[in-house]
This record gives structure tokens, sequence and C-alpha cells, in this order.
């Protein structure tokens, strides 16, 4: 269930904010707002995916650059909200 | 004192982190009017140097230009120095509403506000128009001051892919069940210099029933055959429902800026915006200054044909150089160099040859992609130019990334 809830989350952000012609690779660790990637204003798209899909409310507080710097933190963070 | 020393400690230690990053934004001092040639006080205290500009957004050398000035004078002596009020109490003179209509014929738009910026008329056009159950899809590389007004406004928000069509159709077709649907962008990038594909935005904003508005701070008065702007150039003037642009680059360059469009769009915004409810009207000089742009850039396209040269003969005299340039039509030419220290240090040395340019970085633009960004002006002459091809062909060579292409500046100095 946890692997599976990373890999959507994965695709998405690839499909999301990777342009066909951007030369990187997107994994579970890799950083994305600090390396800009995602930047803070177009993260709320990720975060109405993850409330859509997870069934979740993620409070604003909690939605931060931090905690949505990584696929796995964004899992973690998600969990957290759905138990 | 609240002010305690353990609270200037703290704002202390702020500041030295924003140095540590290396993002300190250093004083510049120019000693001289804004122009092509000026003098200029860099570091703060060091003696004055006569540089020749590349950095102002001066576009059509309109800043120092003496039927502006002029104009000014007269506004000065005819109406005064301010209005100490804002608009809608006792701001608004008859040239407030003769700019305003100078500006709807201009752009070919129904009705116009006047805003004390642009910056006003971001932070103000989106509260006024749109509620909870709307949606923004802007997009990614937008100005600064349209998303501080997007996130200002109680309306949802989504983002799409920079100048990415299927991207955007794809949100367009996600957001359906939104009451208004407003899609958000740049004419001309300030950053790269690109000009987002205002034409299949459009289409795709009538087959979606969405509005648009465009943000043509960095095309008012010269992008198009006429200067209209980027609407003109991609020949969809009547499919785009507001414009928000200055009068503090092309049209002029002192200060002020304007929403424009449709006619209940901008009375919304009369009623509601509140940098226009609670913020001093555009000083009479500079309005009055600006009704002369206005008549300048209607009357011919003197000063935007020779932008669009100079900005083509500068374009081909780097790229014949050797360096990197990132493809573009506009006077904003991004010369390429990916590593932050780079176009740092390149930038220090082009400023010791006499040519002051600035060097941009994450955050101001995307990681790795590090630039220096050069801005052409009608008021640069061809010698001008010349210089500042030379100059790059000097440093650049010194670097080593003369013929090298981004693969080759990345291998050397990486990202």
């Amino acid at each position: 269930m946890a692997e599976e809830m990373k890999d959507m989350v994965l695709e998405y952000v690839i499909d999301e904010y990777v342009d066909e012609d951007d030369e990187i690779e997107v994994g579970f660790e890799t950083p994305l707002i600090s390396s800009g990637i995602v930047d803070s204003f177009s993260m709320v798209s990720l975060k109405v995916f993850l409330e859509k899909k997870c069934h979740v409310s993620l409070p604003d507080k909690e939605a931060t650059p931090e905690a949505f710097d990584t696929v796995n933190k964004i899992c973690e963070l998600v969990r957290r909200f759905q138990d | 004192m609240a002010y305690s020393a353990k609270a200037r400690g703290l704002f202390a230690e702020d500041i030295q982190a924003i140095k540590d990053k290396g993002i300190y934004k250093e004083k510049r001092f120019i000693c001289s009017p804004q122009n092509a040639e000026i003098e200029v006080e860099y570091p703060e205290g060091a003696p004055k140097k006569k540089v020749l500009n590349f950095c102002a957004n001066n576009y059509l050398g309109l800043s120092n230009h003496p039927e502006i000035v002029k104009a000014a004078h007269e506004g000065l002596d005819e109406r005064g120095f301010g209005m100490s009020s804002v608009r809608f109490i006792c701001g608004t003179q008859d040239i407030h509403r003769e700019l305003q209509d100078k500006v709807s014929e201009f752009l070919g738009m129904e009705d116009t506000l006047l805003f004390p910026s642009c910056m006003d008329a971001n932070s103000g056009v989106f509260e006024s128009i749109l509620g909870p159950e709307d949606v923004i899809l802007a997009d990614r590389l937008i100005h600064a001051s349209l998303i501080d007004g997007i996130k200002l406004c109680s309306a949802q928000y989504d983002t799409f892919k920079h100048m990415n069509m299927k991207h955007l159709e794809k949100k367009l077709e996600l957001h359906q069940d939104k009451r208004h649907i407003l899609v958000v962008t740049d004419g001309v990038f300030s950053m790269d210099g690109d000009l987002a594909p205002l034409d299949e935005m459009c289409d795709l904003c009538d087959k979606y029933s969405a509005m648009i508005l465009v943000d043509e701070s960095h095309a008012s008065g010269f992008i198009g055959k006429t200067g209209r702007g980027t609407h003109e150039h991609f020949n969809c003037i009547d499919q785009v429902d507001l414009i928000t642009t200055t009068f503090g680059k092309g049209l002029g360059g002192a200060s002020g800026g304007c929403v424009s469009g449709k006619k209940e769009l901008i009375e919304l915004c009369r009623q509601n915006a509140r940098p226009y409810l609670f913020s001093n009207s555009m000083a009479p000089p500079i309005v009055n200054a600006s009704i002369r742009v206005m008549d300048l850039v209607t009357k011919d396209t003197e000063l935007r044909d020779k932008l669009e040269w100079n900005a083509a003969y500068f374009r081909k005299g780097v790229e014949e150089a050797g360096l990197c340039v990132r493809p573009g039509n506009t006077p904003i030419v991004p010369v390429m160099l990916y590593n932050a220290k780079l176009a740092n240090d390149m930038s220090r040395d082009m400023y010791a040859e006499g040519i002051y340019v600035i060097g941009f970085f994450f955050p101001v633009v995307p990681s790795g992609a590090a630039r220096i960004r050069v801005q052409l002006s009608a008021a640069h002459t061809r010698e001008h130019i010349d210089k500042a091809v030379a100059a790059f062909k000097k440093v650049g060579e010194k670097y080593g990334i003369l013929g090298l292409d981004k693969k080759g500046i990345i291998d050397k100095y990486g990202m």
C-alpha cells in the first residue's frame, strides 16, 4: 500500500512538473522544492492532487515546502493525516 | 526601548544568512539620469564610473527623453506635485482620465484604471473580480507580483507548465466545474525574453469559456508591429480580456501601472481593488509625462523599430562572438552561463570593461540556468552595442566559453 502511494505520487510529480526536454531524473529521495523542480507557487497542484486521491485534508501549516521536499516526505505527511 | 540588543542581533543573523546564501543584494548608486550612458558608484563609496547601461527596462529610451522630461515639467507647473489623496476621494484629475482613455485606445481595450504601480494593479485585480467559486490558471513563470495578487485572492488557483499548451488544456478541462476560469500569463517573460503563445492560449480560452489576463509590462510600447503588445504580435487583440502593464518600463520609465480590459471588470477593480482604494494616485507630473509617452508611441513606430534593430544587432553580435544565447526576438537577450559563480564573475568583469550588466541565478531563475540578462534600449547607439559585444567577447574568452554550447559550459564549470 505504502509502495503504491509512493509510485502514484512519483508518477504525478513527473507528469506535472517535469518537461519532456528536462534532463532531470526524479526518484523518491530527489529534492523537489529545494532543487527548484517544484516551486512554492506551483506546489498547490500537488496538494490538491494528494487531498483528492488520498482522501485526506492537509492543513496549510503542515503542507510546507520542507514537508513536500521529496516523494518519501510527502507520503509520510499524507500517512500521518490518514491515521 | 522595544528594539532590544537581542532583537538587533537576531535581525543581523537574518541578514548574515542572506549573505551566506550568496543572494545578498548590494547597493548600487546611479549618479546621473537613467540612460544608455550612466555614472555609477559601485561598490558603495567607490569613485564614480562611466558605464554603458545594458540592464535597464528603458526599452524605448524614454526615461530621460527631452519631450517626456518637458511634459513632466508642464504637468508639475499646471497640475502640481502630488494629489494627497487616493483616486476615489479627491485624487483623480482630468489628466488621469485622459491617460486612461489613451491607454485604452492604444491597447485596444474597453476601459482602463490607473494604479500607483503595476505591482499594485496585479495585487488588486484578482481579488476585485473573482471569488471562492472561481479558479485562476497561471503559467508557472509569471511575475512575482501576479503570484502575490493570486495569493491575496479568495479564488482557487492552479498552475500549468511554462508555455505548455497541452498542460494548459488539461487544466482547463480539469476545472470546468468552476464558475469563472481566468488564465494568467506574462506577455513577455522577463527572465527569458520569450513570448507567451497568446494566439493559442486565447483559442483555448475560447474553447473552454475561460478569460485571459496578460501582464504586458515587458511588451507594451514595442512588441507587435505598432508596439501595442503581445496581443498585437499574435493578432489576437479582441480575444484578450484583461491587460496589466506599467509606465515604469518601455512606457516612460518613471512609475505607475494600470489594468485595462472589459469595462465591467475594470469597474469592479474601481470598486474593489485595495491598492486603488488605499494608495495615492499617480503624481500629476508622471501622469502628464505618460500622456506624452502614449502620444509618442501612437504617432509612429520609430522608437520600437530602432529597439527591434538594436536587439537583433546585439543578438547577432554575441552569437557570432560564440556566446551561448537563448533564442528569441525581444529586447531581452539572456547570455546563458548556467553556473551561478560564472554569471557573477563575468558580470563583475563586464563592469570593469564599462558594461553594466547583472548575473541572475537561482532562486531568481531556475537552478542551473544562471545567465547574464542583457536588455536593449532604443537609446543605445550602434557604437554602444559594438562595445558591449566586444566586452562580452573579451570576457568570454577569458573564461574560455566562446563557442561552447550548454553542455560545454556545464562540463567546464558545472551547474
